[in-house]
């Protein structure tokens, strides 16, 4: 009769293994990105959440040597100077490109007790780092340069970044956008970079500040960023998910 | 007609959990291949080294997309104040790109493979399966035996004896214990995020661009693999050996 027992010792192990399982999952999808019903962001949420409990979010990525440098393409939706781009001309940064950029300024603003705006040597101040990386793009190709920028997290430190902030999105002048979560903003590698193999980043590279995302793939790195919004809610400011691709990239 | 049934005297006998893993392994193994070919198509140019792009020069290329030798690119411009000849140059072509779709494919059935592989991994070491039915016993391991293998193989002939001959042992055991493991680590070996818990691997398979070519030849064989497979499959009772790895007892 021993079938009979409404629970035996390997039934309680497994239901509460079960339990607990499902409880740390639910927890974990009420943060991950939307999915929209799609089986294919629910992979792409199963590999953030993987990657995320797995993975040391400090851990470095490997930096090189001078020599390592390589050549890189401008593979980018289009020049935000050229009003040949469409809908990715920018008149404002045009104006801005032409002047050297001496009136632009960073505006930071959402979940932060200082929102405001930055010039480039404001921003300069706030700390300098200086990388040898690796871009490596969705498409399959991998470039090596020489980044030197603001640490990300520096610049929230200053702006006063709110406990509760959980996401920072990036606005290019290219009305192109990404947003990262705080692990990846906060990485030591993530900078805003102002300079690319030790001169001024050229116009099409990013010019004047460029975001550099090092631990995920080369698309979320923004170029001619613009605005960073801090915010406590997730946003997918360029509809990654909704227009069909991952939001998080690290793979 | 009548020499397929010849050979087939007797048919092995899998466990419920081969079976399973060969049915889930099957089907992740056909989404890895044909989303990896579309991503492929996307940059299909291969590289060896730390980093490799339209810019650099390529070990081959293949032509298998409009993105071939496209060669829509805007004027170089040297970087100023490097001493080599590094450029950049922006591109003008509108290339074939799914990776949308090709990627979080390929990464979503990627964990079906690893996860599955894991558990056929453990089982197959604790249920004697590996030792028992894959190595090569000590009487085996003959350069005669393999040959005699090697042209009994070629001469179509097959021993139909229920157990696995050596050229097939061999076979399995390379694939399992090499292919799989020299693919999915030149996969993670391109995950910037693993890479950087994980910088052996980078240097394990000289560089990324030599990791995604490693990856490359690894599905090629594997795919070589499962075509050849899949010809003994079917010269040795096709029927007969997709119900055994199927749904027969």
């Amino acid at each position: 009769m021993k079938e009979k027992r409404l629970i035996n010792r390997r039934r309680a192990i497994f239901t509460g293994l079960t339990s607990a399982g499902a409880l740390l999952l639910s927890s974990c999808l009420k943060k991950a990105p939307p999915t929209y019903g799609s089986i294919l962001r629910m992979g792409d949420d199963l590999t953030y959440i993987a990657q995320r409990g797995l993975l040391s979010q400090r851990a470095l990525v490997m930096e090189y040597q001078q020599s390592d440098i390589t050549s890189f393409p401008v593979t980018d939706i289009g020049d935000p100077a050229n009003p040949a781009s469409g809908k990715i001309y920018n008149k404002e940064y045009e104006a801005l490109l032409k002047t050297d950029f001496k009136d632009w300024a960073l505006t930071i603003e959402g979940a932060v007790a200082k929102p405001g705006k930055y010039t480039l040597d404001q921003l300069k101040k706030l700390g300098e780092r200086t990388q040898i990386t690796r871009h490596s793009c969705e498409e399959g190709w991998s470039a090596i340069a020489q980044w030197t920028g603001v640490p990300l997290a520096a610049l929230l430190k200053d702006a006063g970044v709110l406990a509760s902030a959980r996401y920072v999105s990036f606005y290019g002048f290219d009305k192109y956008a990404e947003s990262i979560d705080m692990l990846d903003a906060l990485h030591p590698q993530t900078i805003l970079a102002h300079q690319m193999n030790s001169e001024t980043i050229p116009a099409r590279n990013g010019a004047p500040l460029r975001l550099r995302v090092e631990t995920q793939i080369g698309y979320k790195s923004v170029k001619y960023v613009q605005r960073i919004v801090v915010t406590e809610q997730f946003v997918d400011p360029a509809k990654d998910i909704a227009d069909g691709w991952s939001w998080y990239n690290g793979i | 007609m009548s020499a397929s049934q010849s050979i087939k005297t007797e048919t092995i006998r899998h466990k419920g959990w081969v079976k399973g893993a060969h049915f889930v392994i099957t089907f992740a193994f056909l989404a890895l291949l044909i989303s990896g070919y579309v991503i492929l198509m996307s940059h299909p140019r291969l590289y060896w080294g730390k980093a490799g792009n339209d810019l650099t020069p390529a070990l081959f290329e293949l032509p298998i997309s409009r993105n071939y030798h496209h060669g829509g690119w805007e004027k170089a411009i040297p970087f100023k104040n490097l001493h080599g000849s590094q450029v950049s140059a922006a591109r003008t072509y509108d290339i074939f790109n799914e990776n949308g779709w090709g990627r979080s494919t390929h990464f979503l059935a990627a964990w079906f493979l690893i996860i599955t592989g894991l558990i056929y991994l453990l089982a197959g070491i604790f249920s004697g399966h590996f030792r028992r039915d894959l190595a090569p016993g000590p009487g085996e391991f003959s350069l005669k035996l393999f040959w005699s293998d090697l042209i009994a193989n070629f001469r179509k002939q097959s021993s139909g004896s229920g157990k696995y001959g050596l050229l097939q042992k061999i076979t399995y055991l390379t694939v399992i214990f090499f292919l799989f493991p020299v693919v999915i680590l030149t996969g993670f070996a391109m995950s910037p995020a693993i890479a950087a818990n994980y910088p052996f691997l980078l240097i394990i398979f000289f560089g990324h661009q030599s990791a995604r070519t490693i990856h490359f030849f690894a599905a090629v064989l594997l795919l070589l693999f499962f075509l050849v497979h899949l010809i003994m499959v079917i010269r040795t009772g096709f029927k007969q050996n997709l119900w055994a790895i199927t749904f027969g007892k």
